[in-house]
């Protein structure tokens, strides 16, 4: 099938925030996670945990707690405001001062009419939701110390207030204290450090449960004040705690990395039910600073940046896919981009762009070789982004001499010149155009293609030094959800733009309207990709399904339905990392490039699928067979997994592939030390 | 050593009828060690990689075109530069295809070769003997090129090499059956001329090489009588005054090779290092009259290193790189990897002989006393030169001192020999050392009256000897010990041998404490070795066979870096008590280290184990018939080979464990990926 000479990069120092808040809305099986650079993401867990959305963040706004409030998406932050969020166009809805110094913890009330935030200053203040936004409504009694913690009594009247030592349960109605609920200082510690009610949970049979900075998890009587068990869980913080909707069950999370889980059920031989400690899960290197708990799993995220989904074995069946534990630690997006003409790389992060030549070698060498560097990679330019907008998306043209990138109030596009590396700012974009989710660039690099607002694409014409505004291509009808992939065809004809309800819209850019829709596949396209000579649209899907979409005679294709109709292998099925990009092989127009996080795979479409008995070995392991044996593993389906911690696989026009790696080591090393545990013998 | 490896075919030749060569005209050095420029007799150069054995590119030049020297590779533009039909110069690189449509010149006048060396600018020499870097003929290629050599004059080899960084082209020549010697320097240009001796009548050369060390030019030529010899130019002295007359050339006689049935034809001499020269087409001293073998001699001590037959029809022709020989035979052209380690005793020795002579070393008398001396003759010599002594000089030349050590009384050679060395320049010395010393030694081994330690110290504190023991076995134990001054002496020599290095990690200091301990008489060898002793004692109720003395002296003898070739043949002489003696010494030796943990304690010098093993394999390689037979070495033996067992079966049993100790150590290397390589990966 051929030698590839991989370019194996190693050197895009991408670093994932930390996590800082997760709240999952059971309705729409959404979870929210806000990051420490404020940050937000959506994961739709009903379409396999995809990153549906991103946000991206701002210098300013450290958020600290998230609420859902039917679809609507509440933030609050150190920064002493909070912000609803626009789910259609990635950005802050509106912004609202709360006057209380650094807000701790927002919490809504299970009817969802009402917003309270705990402040710094030791309020506790009331907002009224509105359909257009929220109202300040009351301040409650104010107190000594900051509040800490909130939550919501499910009948609305009360709430239970976690601060300094002591949990102070309000009245919703008054906004009086009605009750004080004293919390231990820790044994280890002296006295005088002051304990810390990191969170709270109120039942509906009147339960507090708090977990504090002494390492405990106690149990309160809420309608008498008094303490009912106290499990001491660790030496250090629980920082979290997180109940099922039928309040049988409860996780709380330490600065250990545990994730203790309690249970509601009664011991033998007693009829009361009580919570009893029942399972300790150890996912997490550093603190648990966040939790969720869905119907059938446990989540979890803090400071080393992995979202863990932990199915509760209890709650799903087992040995399924449904069963495994998921550490989502990239993003479902692409962070690097390729200029497959002059061999650049463009790294993406929050407050910077990096553009790196990638080496050279004159060497050949047998497979499995390191050949020498003639030249080593070198960084050509180091772009910081102007204001406090993180950037959200960014793009390099083929030809390397273009670079657009966006923030949620500004694109920019620059021009980049490097006989004499120079960069020039070429004339703003914002008047047509003022935020844009995806950039794209045509393969002549003579447009530009910026998705914004109601999943409509911006074309600009490119020359010299010039970008002029060209066409808005619209869907017919739009469903206003952002454009999340954006893929234009080789020979400058197509353009295929996905949006995070599941559509693919494929524009004519010669007649400049909409040819097609791609049929909508229940679950969202994670990459697309328009084959240069036959013009099919290749997507594959969260679930992993793979489909091959001839654009010219507007329905799947043979092998598409061939696909569909044997059905995906169950190997490939059970991945849990999306496919985040597909290329095309300019040799052999039957092959397909394709890679998660943990392999490559290519797809030969003029090989036989493989059949269901049929393995996926890893390329090398397939080197070492004899050669009758290996015949028999032979099929469509490739897979080669010597490289790991996938950010991005590209073809260059030379036809070398480019590997962009991140060591999950490295990314490990570059975190704070986790908090001193005792190990055996230490 | 010198060793010949197993050989591989690097082309076919196709040798023409007509012509005695063998179809190649070069083969030149590209740009590694592992790629050569064959250029066979007509139209084609080929590049092949050595290690694969296959041709990377091939041009040719057009029919009635013919190259007419050997091809070579400018390693500064990376370029191939030919001469075809003796005027044309070509110029091409490896990614040109076609020869006829590369650069060419036409230059005045008929060239003879081109020469190229790594790193250097590429020289043109013509045939009248006038020379031309290749950017200085480009610039003009008409430009008139002079007359060098005389009218019937004409060059029959040439070469170039890099001295003192300056380049020297070296070409020999024939007129009226004289030849001649050529040195022409390089920027600044000079040429020296010298005369060759000439051999009998109406023998010519057959071959040519040249090396430079020592800021010396060697060049070394072989007759077709067999005889190689040698002729040293000084580098540093080459006179500027052209057209002088040519000098005489001095030679010495290097090696008389066999000949076998009528002179040589093709054969050929190419100097490999200081002592070995390879030689093809000469028959083997062992192996019958056939001419068809290539042969390692080691000049210093006339000995036939390695031999390897070669089928087919041997050409004389004959290149070397990086270790390689390049031998056009039969139809094919081989590549023989070579192998040339340097004998200690002949890079201490120089060239120098011992007075006895050795069966497996053939005539040493001849190197020793002149061409074809026999005793009796350097009896005569000596008789004369006796007499012109004692008319004459009163300072002794080294031969005179000599052959005092061999007669005179002991004072007289003490004296002679001091005034000697007190007079000469160390520089000179060097070589004369080894003579004094080896003469002594054999003098005082045979006659047991002789013993002049005093000289021996002053000798070995010129410091130009090394290896001394190698040369003196019969010195251990037995005679210098007994005395007090014998131990000072000999460790003056261990000393020497064990280098700076031995002394500066305090061993000396340690080594004084033996002597002292040795020679005050005390009844232990060191503390440590007591020690060592009392366990081995109480362990395997063994102790130590040998006396304290000895024990001292064996020990340094055995921490001394030797040979086993050469000291086989001596280590024969020991007799059987001896050998037996020393055997169970060394076992002694080796059972204390094998039971003991960490026996090399910091500043105590003792044998290592290895030092030990090799010993007593080279004694029973030695005497293993004779210890056999003797009925006192047998449970010796027995004990040693149940030991031997024992440990055998533990090395077989951690041989068994090592293929998953080496999977381990695999298993952590794939885990160095930096931050940037280029791989290659097969998709299947």
């Amino acid at each position: 099938m051929g030698e590839f000479k991989v370019h194996r990069v190693r050197f895009f120092k991408y670093m994932p925030p930390a996590i800082r808040a997760l709240t999952y809305n059971r309705r729409t099986e959404r979870l929210a996670l806000a990051r420490a650079d404020g940050a937000l993401e959506i994961f739709n867990f009903a379409d396999n945990y995809f990153q549906e959305k991103v946000i991206p963040g701002h210098d300013d706004w450290a958020i600290e707690a998230l609420c859902w409030v039917d679809q609507r998406l509440f933030s609050a932050g150190f920064n002493g405001k909070i912000i609803e969020y626009d789910l259609e166009n990635l950005r802050p809805k509106y912004i609202v001062e709360a006057y209380g110094g650094p807000i701790w913890t927002i919490s809504s009330n299970s009817q969802e009419t009402l917003l309270t935030v705990g402040c710094e200053d030791g309020t506790v203040k009331m907002f009224e939701i509105l359909e257009e936004g929220i109202q300040f409504k009351r301040n409650f009694d104010r107190q000594k110390g900051r509040i800490i913690s909130l939550s919501w009594h499910p009948s609305g009247t009360l709430i239970a207030a976690g601060m300094m030592d002591m949990i102070r349960i309000f009245d919703a109605k008054t906004g009086h204290a009605t009750n004080r609920l004293l919390v231990e200082r820790g044994v280890r510690e002296s006295k005088s450090t002051e304990v810390v009610v990191w969170s709270i949970i109120f039942l509906s049979d009147h339960t507090i449960i708090s977990g504090d900075s002494a390492g405990k998890v106690q149990v309160w009587d809420g309608l008498t004040g008094t303490l009912v068990k106290a499990h001491l869980v660790t030496k250090w913080d629980v920082l979290v705690l997180s109940v099922s909707k039928d309040e049988s069950s409860l996780v709380a999370g330490t600065s250990e990395g545990t994730v203790i889980q309690f249970q509601f059920i009664s011991t033998v031989g007693q009829q009361d039910k009580e919570w009893v400690r029942t399972r300790t899960f150890k996912n997490h290197s550093h603190d648990v600073r966040a939790l969720a708990h869905t119907e059938t799993a446990v989540v979890s995220g803090g400071m080393d940046t992995q979202l863990v989904v932990r199915p509760l074995l209890d709650k799903v069946e087992k040995n399924t896919q449904e069963s495994a534990l998921r550490k989502i630690v990239f993003p479902h997006r692409s962070l690097v981009h390729c200029a497959r003409k002059a061999g650049l790389l463009l790294f993406q992060f929050p407050d910077h762009l990096e553009v790196w030549r990638v080496g050279e070698s004159d060497g050949h060498g047998k497979p499995g070789d390191s050949l020498p560097v003639k030249r080593k990679p070198e960084k050509l330019f180091h772009l910081k982004r102007k204001g406090d907008d993180h950037i959200y998306s960014s793009a390099l043209s083929p030809c390397g001499g273009w670079l657009a990138y966006s923030v949620v109030s500004d694109v920019r596009l620059y021009r980049l010149e490097y006989t004499n590396i120079r960069i020039t700012k070429v004339s703003r974009l914002t008047k047509e155009l003022c935020s844009a989710s995806q950039l794209c660039f045509s393969s002549d690099s003579s447009k530009l293609f910026a998705s914004s607002s109601h999943s409509s694409v911006v074309i600009f014409t490119l020359s010299q030094l010039k970008c002029k505004y060209f066409y808005t291509l619209k869907p017919s009808s739009g469903s206003g959800q952002p454009v999340h992939l954006l893929c234009a065809s080789e020979d400058g004809k197509w353009l295929a733009a996905a949006t995070t309800d599941c559509a693919i819209h494929v524009y004519n850019l010669h007649k400049l309207k909409l040819h097609c829709t791609v049929p909508v596949h229940r679950s969202c396209p994670t990459a697309i990709a328009i084959h240069p000579t036959t013009s099919n649209l290749v997507a594959v899907y969260a679930d992993q399904q793979i489909f091959e979409y001839s654009l010219v005679q507007k329905e799947y294709t043979e092998w598409s339905r061939k696909l569909q109709k044997q059905g995906l292998h169950s190997l490939w099925l059970e991945r849990d990392t999306p496919v985040t990009h597909i290329s095309f092989s300019p040799k052999n127009p039957a092959h397909i490039f394709l890679h998660d996080m943990f392999m490559i795979c290519i797809i030969d479409q003029s090989l036989p699928l493989p059949e269901a008995k049929a393995m996926f070995y890893n390329q090398m392991t397939l080197r070492s067979l004899p050669e009758p044996e290996r015949i028999r593993h032979h099929h469509g389906f490739k897979i080669c997994k010597n490289f790991k911690h996938l950010m991005c696989v590209s073809l260059l026009e030379d036809h070398s592939l480019v590997v962009v790696e991140r060591p999950l080591l490295d990314i490990m090393s570059q975190l704070p030390a986790p908090v001193r545990q005792k190990k055996f013998a230490t | 050593m010198a060793a010949l490896y197993e050989g591989y075919t690097l082309c076919g030749l196709v040798p023409c009828q007509t012509l005695p060569n063998s179809g190649i005209q070069g083969v030149e050095a590209e740009r590694d060690s592992d790629h050569v420029v064959v250029t066979d007799s007509t139209r084609c150069v080929t590049l092949y990689k050595v290690s694969d054995q296959k041709p990377l590119g091939s041009w040719t030049v057009k029919q009635g075109q013919t190259l007419t020297c050997s091809t070579v590779y400018n390693s500064q533009n990376r370029e191939y530069v030919a001469v075809s039909d003796t005027k044309v110069i070509r110029i091409w690189k490896e990614e040109d295809i076609l020869l006829d449509k590369a650069f060419r010149a036409t230059v005045s006048s008929n060239i003879w070769r081109v020469h190229s060396l790594p790193g250097w600018e590429p020289v043109f020499l013509f045939q009248k003997g006038a020379v031309r870097m290749l950017d200085s003929l480009l610039s003009a290629p008409q430009q008139p090129i002079e007359e060098v050599l005389a009218p019937e004059e004409a060059i029959w080899w040439s070469t170039n090499l890099v001295a003192e960084s300056q380049q020297f082209v070296i070409f020999t020549t024939e007129q009226k059956g004289d030849h001649f010697l050529y040195l022409q320097r390089l920027n600044p240009n000079t040429l020296q001329r010298y005369r060759l001796e000439r051999e009998e009548p109406g023998l010519s050369p057959l071959s040519f090489s040249a090396s430079y060390r020592d800021k010396h030019i060697y060049l070394l030529y072989l007759y077709k009588n067999g005889h190689v010899y040698q002729s040293a130019v000084s580098v540093r002295n080459l006179g500027v005054d052209e057209g002088a007359p040519a000098l005489p050339l001095p030679r010495s006689l290097l090696l008389s090779l066999p000949v076998g049935e009528g002179p040589l034809k093709a054969a050929f001499a190419l100097v490999l290092d200081e002592a070995h020269v390879a030689v093809v087409g000469v028959p083997h001293p062992s192996a019958g009259a056939g001419k068809d073998f290539l042969c390692i001699w080691n000049t210093n001590f006339q000995t036939l290193q390695a031999g390897k037959e070669m089928a087919g029809k041997i050409y004389g022709q004959l290149w070397t790189y990086s270790n390689k020989l390049f031998v056009p035979h039969g139809k094919t052209l081989s590549v023989i990897p070579y192998e040339c380690p340097k004998s200690c005793l002949a890079s201490a020795l120089g060239k120098l002989r011992q007075a006895k002579t050795d069966a497996s070393v053939p005539s040493w008398n001849n190197i020793l006393h002149g061409e074809k001396a026999q005793p009796s003759r350097a009896v005569e010599t000596r008789k004369t030169r006796t007499s012109r002594k004692s008319q004459s000089a009163p300072n002794l030349t080294i031969d005179q001192v000599l052959e005092l050590i061999e007669t005179a009384p002991m004072q007289e050679v003490q004296k002679e020999v001091e005034g000697f060395l007190s007079r000469a320049d160390i520089k000179d010395l060097q070589p004369s050392v080894g003579y004094l010393a080896s003469s002594l030694v054999s003098r005082s081994v045979a006659d047991p009256n002789f013993y002049t330690p005093s000289i021996l110290v002053q000798l070995v504190h010129t410091q130009s000897l090394s290896c001394v023991l190698t040369f003196m076995p019969d010195i251990d134990a037995e005679k210098v010990s007994l005395e007090p001054d014998g131990v000072s002496f000999m460790e003056t020599l261990f000393a020497r041998e064990r280098g700076q290095a031995g002394s500066q990690n305090g061993c000396s200091s340690k080594t004084k404490e033996n002597r002292s301990d040795a020679l005050g008489g005390g009844s232990a060898i060191s503390k440590a070795e007591e020690e060592d002793k009392e366990k081995t004692s109480t362990l395997l109720e063994q102790s130590c066979p040998v006396g304290l003395h000895k024990a001292v002296l064996l020990n340094e003898v055995l921490m001394t870096a030797c040979s086993d070739t050469f000291l086989l043949p001596h280590l024969k002489d020991l007799s059987s008590q001896h050998v037996v003696l020393f055997l169970e010494y060394l076992q002694f030796l080796y059972l204390k280290y094998s039971q003991d943990a960490s026996p090399q304690m910091p500043g105590v010098r003792s044998p290592s184990l290895t030092q030990v093993m090799d010993w007593v394999c080279l004694l029973l390689d030695a005497h293993f018939t004779v210890l056999v037979m003797t009925p006192e070495a047998k449970g010796l033996l027995l004990n040693l080979h149940s030991f031997v067992k024992s440990q055998v079966r533990l090395v077989s049993e951690l041989g068994k464990i090592e293929g998953s100790l080496q999977e381990l150590s695999n298993m952590k290397r794939k885990e160095e990926v930096g931050e940037y390589s280029i791989e290659i990966i097969e998709l299947l």
